[in-house]
C-alpha cells in the first residue's frame, strides 16, 4: 500500500479499526512510517504523563458541601413514601415492616379520630374516645421529638474520644437517626394526609436533618461534624422541635385546655 | 451503572436530596480530572465540577436508568467546560489579540516541522519547561479541539460521545480529534523524546 497519511496514523494510534491490518502490515515494512508513528506516540505519551493536581481524598465531600445548599428540592409524590418506592433497601426488610405496620395502625387510628394539633369539640362520647386516642398519639409524637432532640443535642456535643484521635465517632447517633427516620416518615405522612400541615412541615424538616445524620459515615472528621452541625443550626430545627414538643407535652398533660389557636402553625417552612 | 449508583439516583428522584451526595462523592474526582485537563487550571476545573453536578441534579429526571451515571455526568461536565472555555477565550481576546492559531500547513509533513536547533530532548524531558510547553500547546487549541482531545485521549470516549458533546456530526468530531493531535504535534514535537530514540520499537505499539 502507499504510505498512510497523518490522519490514518493518528487514528491507528488511537486504536481505530479501519484498515488496521493493512496499516500494521505497512508499518512492519516501512521504517519511515514507523518513525512517524513514534513521533505521534511521543507527543501523546508526554501529554498522557502531564501532571494534574490531586484534589485530595475528601474532594467529593467538599464538592457536596459546596453544592448542597444550592440544590433545589425534589418533592417526592406522596405514594413514594406510602409504598416505599424509592426507599426499597430499608423499607422492604420484613422485620421493619412488622414494626412499621404496628406503628402505622396506632397512628392511623389516632389521626382518623382527630388531627393531632387540632382541637376536637368535646361534645360526645365518641369525642371523648377520640381525645384519649389523640392524647396517646400526641404523647407518641412528643416522645419521638424528644428522642430526635436528644440525638441532635448529642451530635452538637460530640467530640473525639481523646485528643489524639482525629475522627469523631457518631455511629450511635447515626444508628438512632436511622431508626427515628422511619417513625418520622410515618408521622409526617399521616399528618400530611390529615391536613395538619404545620406538624408535617416540622417533621419534614426534621426528616432532612435525620437523613443527613443517617447518611453520614460512622466516623467523621471534626470539619465534617462541624458541617453537619451547621446544617442543623441553619434550619433552626432544634428550636422548632422543642417548641412543638413542648406544645404537645402541654396538651397531653391538660387535654381539656383549648389548643393554642396559632399553635405550631406559626412555624414557617424554612426551605433551604 | 453500579447498583449503588442506580439506587442513589432512584432515591434522589424519590425526593431524598441527600442520596445525591453518594453520587457526588463517588464521581467528583474523576470529573475533576477531566475538568482540569479541559480548562487547564484548578479554579475553573472546580467550578466545572460543581456546575456539572448541579446540572446533573436538575436534569436527573431525564437520565435514563440504564445509562451509566459516571459517563453521564462526565458528558455534562464536558459540555459545560466547552462553554466555559469559549467564554474565557472571548474574554481573553477582548483583552489582548490571540496568539498564532494558524490554520495553514495542515497538510504539511509534520516531520519537516522539527527544528534542527531543538533543545536536547533529554534535558527537557520530565522538566517543568516541558509542562509549560504542554500547557501552552493545549491552550492554543480551540475549545472544541481541546474537548475532543481530552475526551478521546484521556477519557477514552468514543467518537459518538465526543460528537454529542461537541454537538457535531461524527465525521466532524473525528476531524476535530485529528486536528487537535496535529496541532499538539506541531507545538510539542521539538520538546519530546521519541520512545524509539531510547529503545527499539516493534511494528505495533
Amino acid at each position: 500500500m502507499k504510505h498512510p497519511n497523518e490522519e490514518e496514523l493518528i487514528a491507528y494510534h488511537g486504536g481505530e479499526v479501519l484498515r488496521r491490518d493493512v496499516i500494521a502490515d505497512h508499518l512492519s515494512d516501512c521504517p519511515e512510517c514507523r518513525e512517524e508513528l513514534e513521533r505521534i506516540d511521543a507527543v501523546l505519551a508526554a501529554l498522557g504523563a502531564m501532571p494534574i493536581p490531586e484534589p485530595g481524598e475528601d474532594y467529593g465531600q467538599r464538592v457536596w458541601q459546596q453544592i448542597a445548599p444550592r440544590l433545589p428540592e425534589k418533592r417526592a409524590r406522596w405514594w413514594n413514601f406510602a409504598t416505599g418506592d424509592g426507599f426499597t433497601t430499608g423499607w422492604l426488610e420484613p422485620q421493619r415492616w412488622v414494626a412499621v405496620g404496628a406503628l402505622a395502625a396506632v397512628v392511623i387510628v389516632a389521626f382518623q379520630a382527630g388531627r393531632i394539633t387540632k382541637h376536637v369539640p368535646p361534645d360526645s362520647t365518641l369525642a371523648d374516645a377520640s381525645r384519649v386516642r389523640e392524647r396517646v398519639l400526641i404523647m407518641a409524637v412528643g416522645e419521638h421529638l424528644g428522642r430526635s432532640e436528644m440525638v441532635l443535642v448529642e451530635l452538637g456535643n460530640a467530640e473525639p474520644a481523646n485528643g489524639k484521635q482525629k475522627q469523631v465517632n457518631i455511629s450511635s447517633e447515626r444508628r438512632r437517626a436511622e431508626d427515628l427516620l422511619e417513625e418520622n416518615r410515618l408521622y409526617r405522612q399521616t399528618a400530611l394526609e390529615q391536613g395538619d400541615t404545620a406538624l408535617a412541615t416540622v417533621l419534614d424538616e426534621l426528616e432532612r436533618v435525620l437523613l443527613d445524620v443517617a447518611h453520614s459515615p460512622g466516623e467523621v472528621t471534626p470539619a465534617q461534624l462541624e458541617n453537619i452541625r451547621q446544617r442543623i443550626a441553619s434550619r433552626g430545627i432544634l428550636f422548632k422541635v422543642r417548641v412543638v414538643g413542648q406544645e404537645l407535652q402541654q396538651r397531653s398533660e391538660s387535654p381539656a385546655a383549648p389548643a393554642n389557636p396559632n399553635g405550631s402553625r406559626k412555624l414557617e417552612r424554612n426551605k433551604t | 451503572m453500579g447498583d449503588s449508583d442506580a439506587i442513589a439516583v432512584e432515591r434522589t428522584l424519590a425526593g431524598d436530596r441527600d442520596a445525591f451526595r453518594v453520587l457526588v462523592e463517588r464521581h467528583s474526582r474523576n470529573v475533576f480530572r477531566l475538568a482540569y485537563r479541559m480548562t487547564g487550571n484548578q479554579h475553573d476545573a472546580e467550578e466545572v465540577v460543581q456546575e456539572a453536578f448541579l446540572r446533573a441534579y436538575q436534569k436527573l429526571g431525564q437520565f435514563a436508568a440504564r445509562a451509566n451515571f459516571g459517563t453521564w455526568v462526565y458528558r455534562i461536565a464536558a459540555n459545560y467546560a466547552i462553554d466555559r472555555m469559549r467564554q474565557r477565550k472571548s474574554e481573553d481576546s477582548q483583552r489582548e489579540p490571540t496568539g498564532r492559531v494558524s490554520e495553514d500547513g495542515i497538510e504539511r509533513d509534520p516531520a519537516s516541522l522539527v527544528p534542527d536547533a531543538a533543545p536536547s530532548p533529554e534535558r527537557l524531558a520530565q522538566s517543568e519547561q516541558l509542562a509549560v510547553h504542554m500547557r501552552r500547546a493545549l491552550n492554543e487549541l480551540t475549545p472544541a479541539e481541546r474537548t475532543a482531545f481530552v475526551m478521546r485521549h484521556w477519557g477514552g470516549s468514543g467518537i459518538e460521545e465526543i460528537a454529542e458533546a461537541l454537538k457535531s456530526s461524527t465525521s466532524a468530531a473525528k476531524n476535530t480529534v485529528f486536528r487537535s493531535v496535529q496541532k499538539l504535534r506541531r507545538s510539542l514535537e521539538p520538546f519530546v523524546e521519541r520512545r524509539g530514540q531510547a529503545k527499539a520499537m516493534g511494528s505495533e505499539l
